[in-house]
């Protein structure tokens, strides 16, 4: 089923958790809310959910209208950040517990609850646990007890607050990979919020990147990581680079290096964004791009298993930044800490700080500028 | 001194303050109650059993146990409700209301009891209209239920609110997203994660009823067979001088009250369990 | 959040049903206290309370108060150091053990010290050459008083010392600290207001026990007295003004120890929010 957030706010005493949010989520589709901690996803997800009033704005599933449905007739699936298994119960009657409290007309037999248990428990791989306490259950296991108690009610969607939040490193990515097969499997709409940029890359057919209260960016994991819309989307996404110029007579200035501007008419100062591991870094000046190469000292190298991390300090702004680069390639270089090289910068994002707004707006659409 | 250190961490006092503790333990509590069954323990059976036999005896042990028992399910009633309210709404007066229920541990016992009795006697501000319905409180095992219900009212509210505090909000959210109704929500999640600490509370109350004195006196009118109440007539067995008597009656609610106790300390610790597990 | 509550009118009767709960069983007794003592006129109030014998028995309650709950706070404090502080077998059973004076009925809290000191007691012949009188005496209100007052403070501080862990008192000593000055520079400060609640609270019931006082008082008017023995003999004198305006007193303390109590309460509270609202700051994402 597919869900639909039109122009939502929320606010409480005397914080904004969201403003005039909209998003369109497509059937079938497994999509991650992404943002730091305050960045109202989880306010978002709850909303959808029908556990929180919006003060404006409309929730439609399929076209339908539920934005003052209660949460109990939304039939939606909410897999709680710390599972909220019900303590005193067994798994059993945790799984079954949305079936056994429907009113006697709609409740299913004993039998047809035994059944429907008993195959969600086959599904979330917990067979013979059937009749354990979740204080005895694992992290993981509790976290696909909570999964199984959700679909058991048959949900028009699943709504997960930072499923493998609480869970080591190992369980999660076992989790993931199994969220991912079930998802297949069911083919149901599936929204999970994190913070984790990693989980949601890895996850998530689409990414929602959200920033106080609103929508930075929807897209591909493909697509946030390398057309970021905005510097937020940037550096929440991975490691960058931060340079600081102008635009000037058409062409961007950082330092030494000068790049063409393909639309900015107007001068003043800009921000280029880049990831390390676009910064080429060589013994000898490029000769086919000298205007984008500048010089720099070695100040620290630190060997990160299959790639190695160099940080580098300009010699023209004396900015300091970095550059990541294989093993292989860093041992063809044979630098040392405080060894002078040459840096290419690739893929430079500009944006443009236009004050007194705080936001920049993006100008440059990245560049290929090859050797 | 080495091996003790090593095993208990390295902060000092633990032998001073241990054997501190189990001396004045010792004296002030142990060896005193040990005299009690010492001094049983020189009666002999045929006394025992006469004195534990007696119609009276046995009639008080009837009060004391029905009136305790009855104040106990009504505090238990009630004092889910008051900590349910004190806990989960918001309304004026509550700072007032919540220090209140603490009055029957810092109010004399025989304050509240002459209160009490001049409140439900037949011309009290209650006792009065009661009376008109034909209903008599004072001096009546009634009245010791009232009495009892009062000193007993503060052990289920403070028992169960600190667990409906800790209550994690998101079981009741969960129970909703999978279409409880909010009855359902009660009776099938919460009331059954309550229920420790309203059994718990429950004995507290029960415990302490059993034992109580001061309130009942006044209230209950002391006639033998009908409103007499086990510790009044170790009491009354006192002022007779029939040491005999009084340390029979004495030993056989000791026992009892011991058995409470562990019971207690055993439902609480299966509570810490049930919690630490969370 | 109103799927986590009811709907209002149930809020508000089942807060009208607290309320009538609470007001018929807390407050009419506490509010008939003081309109009994005042029914025949303040001049009757005034005169119970500043009669001579009204004022030994305060003087008496106050002197046991002053004796036993110095002895149970020093007795709570060394306890709750060797039980939250070290860990050692059989610390539930010593807990139990402390626990004792709660489960004893107050009347039978006052008959061991009777089969103990009285005229037939195992200690009487020893007494009686020394001769010591503790039943029916001064000595034998304290002892009792003590005894039923025995677990409060130790009962209140010892899960919050606890909760203190040991860490800070660690940290003290491997600094050079001796013992004392830990105690008295590191633990003290962070228990103090547990240790006020169950100084409060332990003054409350000394000054108000009346069961196991009543049994080794015998009631000698104006020697062995205490404020509730002294409510009971003139409410038994049917000197219900006088008895109800005796009672003021004690029921004046009631409401001091209730406030006293809120007060820590509140504080304590917080306390424990700020550290919340910090635990919140650096991990939470609920409000956002």
């Amino acid at each position: 089923m597919s869900i639909e957030v039109v122009n939502i706010s929320k606010t409480y005493k005397n914080f904004t958790a969201l403003q005039n949010v909209n998003l369109h989520i497509p059937e079938g589709e497994l999509v991650a809310l992404l943002g730091p901690s305050g960045s109202g996803k989880t306010t978002l997800l709850r909303l959808i959910a029908g556990l929180e009033q919006a003060q404006q704005g409309s929730i439609l599933f399929n076209g339908e209208d539920n934005t003052n449905r209660d949460v109990r007739e939304r039939q939606v699936g909410f897999v709680f950040q710390h599972y909220a298994l019900f303590r005193h119960m067994t798994i059993f009657d945790n799984i079954a517990f949305g079936l056994t409290v429907r009113p006697r007309k709609t409740r299913p037999s004993k039998a047809e609850i035994r059944e429907k248990v008993h195959s969600l428990l086959r599904l979330v791989q917990l067979e013979g646990l059937a009749h354990r306490y979740p204080s005895q259950l694992s992290g993981g296991q509790r976290q696909r007890v909570a999964l199984a108690r959700a679909l058991a009610v048959e949900p028009k969607f699943l709504l997960l607050d930072e499923p493998f939040g609480a869970l080591d490193t190992k369980v999660r990515q076992e989790l993931r990979r199994w969220l991912r097969h079930l998802h297949g499997k069911l083919g149901l709409t599936i929204l999970f919020v994190t913070h984790d940029q990693e989980e949601a890359m890895e996850l998530a057919d689409r990414v929602v990147v959200m920033n106080e209260g609103r929508v930075e960016q929807v897209g591909t994991p493909e697509e946030i990581y390398h057309k970021p819309a905005n510097p937020f989307v940037y550096s929440f996404l991975g490691r960058v680079n931060l340079f600081h110029g102008r635009i000037q007579d058409g062409r961007i200035k950082l330092g030494e290096a000068e790049f063409e501007a393909e639309h900015a008419h107007f001068d003043g100062p800009a921000v280029g964004y880049m990831r390390p591991h676009d910064v080429e870094v060589s013994l000898h000046p490029p000769k086919s791009s000298a205007t984008t190469a500048v010089r720099a000292q070695i100040e620290r190298i630190t060997p990160l298993g299959p790639f190695v991390r160099l940080e580098l300090k300009r010699l023209d702004t004396k900015e300091v930044f970095e550059a990541e680069m294989s093993r292989q390639r860093f041992l063809e270089l044979n630098v040392v800490e405080g060894g002078l090289v040459y840096v290419t910068l690739h893929n430079v994002s500009i944006f443009v700080e236009n004050a007194p707004a705080i936001k920049p707006t993006r100008v440059y659409v990245p560049q290929q500028v090859s050797i | 001194m080495k091996k003790l250190f090593s095993r208990r961490g390295f902060l000092p006092g633990f032998g001073m303050t241990m054997g501190y503790t189990i001396i004045y333990l010792s004296l002030l509590v142990l060896i005193p109650l040990s005299v009690l069954f010492l001094k049983a323990s020189t009666l002999s059976w045929e006394q025992f059993v006469g004195t534990i036999l007696d119609a009276r005896v046995l009639a008080s042990i009837r009060v004391s146990i029905l009136t305790s028992f009855f104040a106990a399910c009504v505090n238990a009633v009630f004092g889910v409700l008051v900590a349910w309210v004190l806990t989960r709404y918001q309304f004026p007066g509550k700072r007032i209301i919540d220090g209140i229920v603490d009055l029957p541990f810092a109010l004399p016992t025989a304050v509240g009891g002459i209160a009490l009795t001049s409140i439900y006697a037949e011309n009290g501000w209650i006792g009065q209209y009661l009376a008109e319905w034909g209903i008599k409180v004072a001096y009546t095992p009634i009245g010791i239920w009232v009495a009892l219900t009062f000193i007993g009212l503060p052990f289920v509210v403070r028992t169960v609110q600190p667990v409906l505090q800790d209550w994690d909000l998101q079981m009741e959210e969960a129970a909703a997203t999978l279409g409880a109704t909010r009855f359902h929500t009660f009776t099938r999640v919460i009331l059954p994660h309550l229920l420790p600490a309203i059994i718990t509370g429950f004995a507290l109350a029960f415990a302490r009823a059993l034992g109580e004195y001061g309130s009942v006196v006044f209230i209950s009118g002391n006639m033998p067979l009908k409103t007499e109440i086990v510790p009044l007539l170790i009491m009354t067995k006192l002022e007779q001088f029939d040491y005999a008597g009084a340390t029979a009656i004495a030993t056989v609610m000791l026992v009892a009250s011991f058995v409470m106790l562990l019971m207690i300390n055993y439902l609480q610790w299966r509570m810490n369990k049930f919690d630490a597990a969370r | 959040m109103k799927h986590v509550t009811e709907p209002a009118y149930v809020r508000w009767s089942l807060i009208a049903v607290a309320f009538l709960f609470l007001g018929l069983f807390l407050i009419l007794p506490l509010i008939a206290v003081f309109t009994e003592a005042f029914k025949q006129g303040a001049d009757v109030f005034f005169a119970a309370i500043s009669d001579p014998e009204t004022l030994s028995a305060v003087k008496l309650t106050l002197l046991v108060a002053a004796i036993s709950v110095p002895l149970n706070v020093t007795f709570g404090v060394a306890a709750a150091w060797a039980i939250a502080k070290f860990s050692f077998r059989g610390k539930n059973v010593l807990l139990t053990l402390i626990d004792l004076p709660f489960a004893v009925s107050p009347v039978i809290a006052g008959l061991i010290f009777v089969l103990l000191f009285g005229s037939e007691g195992i200690a009487a012949p020893l007494l009686a050459t020394l001769d010591l009188k503790i039943i029916f005496a001064v000595p034998g209100i304290v002892l009792a008083t003590t005894f039923v007052t025995f677990p409060f403070v130790a009962r209140e501080l010892i899960p919050v010392m606890e909760a203190q862990g040991k860490d800070e008192e660690e940290a003290a000593v491997s600094l050079g600290a001796s013992g004392w000055k830990t105690f008295w520079r590191v633990t003290l400060p962070n228990v103090k207001w547990g240790i006020l609640y169950g100084v409060i609270l332990c003054n409350a019931r000394a000054m108000g026990e009346f069961g196991a006082v009543s049994v080794v008082s015998g009631h000698i008017r104006g020697m062995t007295n205490t404020l509730p023995l002294h409510v009971e003999i003139l409410y038994n004198e049917y000197q219900f003004a006088a008895a109800f305006s005796v009672a003021t007193l004690l029921a004046v303390l009631a409401l001091v120890t209730l406030v006293v109590k809120s007060v820590i309460e509140w504080k304590t509270e917080r306390q424990f929010e700020v550290e919340e609202e910090y635990h919140f700051d650096v991990s939470g994402e609920r409000a956002g």
